[in-house]
């Protein structure tokens, strides 16, 4: 394997950095809310996750463009890449949610819109991995792949968007919520919190990318190694 | 592809009448052009309800397994009058979508198994005509059996279902799911797992469809003015563009070779 290049160890060294100041700020830093109490401070890293997991299936949708344009196989490797990160840190939203909820909404799990949609997105990304695991040809696995995140990448945010016109328990921080929608507002120091955890999990995100890239170019070349001693 | 086809049937009526040289120039003479979209898309919807008329194995399938899925449903969730009343758009949803997936797999490998599909590939037509054929066809089963579905289930639960707008919603879901189902179908075929994957595929994807539908029916239903179901109204109609412009344009990358 070939040695990390300087560009990603510094991207390593960063993102342990901004997680370790992302959690002191939501930990510590950040006021207490003033009706949840301390377990308001898990909302910081939810929406970090969540952040980066809808950004991933938005990433994969344009790479699979990109890959149906050009058929160039960085491009399906760069697709996978953005899917599997994105999923691992969906689950973390959902989990981190329900650990909110628990005392919040007094429940783990409601049926609500918002969490419905966040479901069946993650439920989009595992069918996805079971549609590559069926298909033998690399070639095809990435046509095929591309044109299902496609079709997942578009109807996933409209999905996210739309819910809002619905009425939900989940809260809405940003943008203008229905009139009976709950909503937060946030202090200062909780919007340096909330900020600091967006940019902090976008950086972690470029990075754990990166390193899948080059485990998918890797993956491709024990594919072709095992291709070439069969014959 | 087209013109080749034209010029051997020309040069083929051409021997018959004379048997005289003919100068290469002579076979761009007479080509008509390709057959229109619309053309293509119907000759493959008609040949699919042909197919089908013979046999009527699909609709038949796809008609027990409906009548079967709410006779389940009426034992599950034992649908006295009053869950039946909150229940009743699921249960018809619910119905249609798994029927769907069935009717949706077959139309599929039947044109994969006997290697019909590459047939309809070497045809001398827009690929987008075989989507919209398919999905169209795989349209008109689903309609089929909602149109069995439907007086069944409002006799044997005695509620009516005979509503414009009500039918209308069901037009709209199922255009949607078929849109989407015929891509998916056209990819879940050419999979190891084949036709154990097209609903993992399609259920995720097809959900905000069938969420609106299934909204804007429990409305009706409940007696909502219209005015009241258009937020999931106006989903519906959305997400049906979406995917047929989605599935019209991937289509081609489905089934090339």
């Amino acid at each position: 394997m070939q040695p990390r290049p300087v560009g990603l160890k510094i991207l390593d060294v960063v993102s342990i950095a901004v997680l370790a100041i992302s959690a002191y700020l939501a930990l510590v830093f950040a006021p207490t809310e003033a009706v949840m109490g301390d377990v308001q401070r898990v909302f910081y890293f939810h929406i970090g996750t969540a952040w980066v997991g809808l950004l991933g299936f938005i990433v994969a949708a344009i790479a699979g463009i990109a890959y149906l344009v050009s058929k160039n196989m960085m491009w399906d490797r760069f697709e996978v890449a953005a899917v599997e990160v994105s999923a691992v840190f969906f689950f973390i939203t959902i989990a981190l949610g329900s650990i909110w909820a628990r005392p919040v909404w007094n429940t783990w799990w409601t049926w609500d819109p918002r969490l419905t949609t966040a479901a069946i997105t993650e439920l989009i990304y595992i069918a996805y991995f079971m549609l590559r695991q069926g298909i033998d040809e690399p070639e095809k696995r990435a046509r095929f792949g591309a044109v299902y995140t496609l079709l997942g990448g578009i109807s996933a945010p409209i999905t996210f968007m739309v819910i809002r016109l619905f009425r939900t328990i989940h809260p809405v921080v940003i943008g203008a919520a229905n009139g009976d929608q709950a909503k937060m507002n946030m202090d200062g120091d909780m919007k340096i919190a909330f900020f600091f955890a967006l940019f902090a999990f976008t950086v972690i995100f470029a990075d754990l990318i990166w390193h899948r890239l080059r485990l998918g170019a890797l993956e491709e070349k024990v594919e072709a190694l095992k291709l070439n001693s069969s014959m | 592809m087209n013109k080749d086809k034209n010029e051997t049937q020309n040069a083929e009526g051409r021997m018959k009448n004379s048997a005289e040289n003919i100068h290469p120039s002579s076979f761009i003479v007479h080509h008509s052009p390709h057959p229109s979209l619309l053309k293509a898309t119907f000759a493959i919807v008609r040949k699919d309800l042909a197919a089908e008329f013979r046999s009527f194995e699909l609709v038949s399938a796809m008609l027990v397994f409906s009548l079967l899925v709410i006779i389940i449903f009426n034992f599950a969730l034992e649908l006295d009058i009053k869950v039946r009343e909150a229940a009743n758009a699921g249960i018809l949803w619910t119905t249609f979508a798994f029927a769907g997936t069935l009717g949706l797999n077959r139309s599929m490998s039947v044109e994969k198994d006997r290697g019909c599909m590459d047939g309809l590939l070497l045809a001398p037509v827009d690929r987008s005509a075989i989507y919209f054929g398919k999905a169209l066809s795989n349209l008109a089963f689903m309609i089929v059996v909602e149109a069995i579905v439907i007086p069944v289930y409002s006799m044997l639960y005695n509620v009516n279902l005979f509503r414009l707008d009500l039918l209308a919603v069901i037009l709209l879901g199922s255009i949607g799911y078929a849109a989407v189902g015929t891509l998916l179908a056209a990819m879940s075929v050419q999979t190891r797992m084949r036709e154990v994957l097209l609903p993992i595929l399609l259920f995720p994807v097809a959900i905000p469809v069938l969420l609106a539908a299934v909204k804007c029916s429990s409305g009706l239903l409940a007696g909502d003015a219209f005015s009241e179901i258009l937020t999931p109204f106006n989903l519906l109609l959305v997400y049906d563009v979406i995917f047929i412009a989605i599935a019209f344009m991937t289509f081609d990358f489905v089934v090339e070779e």
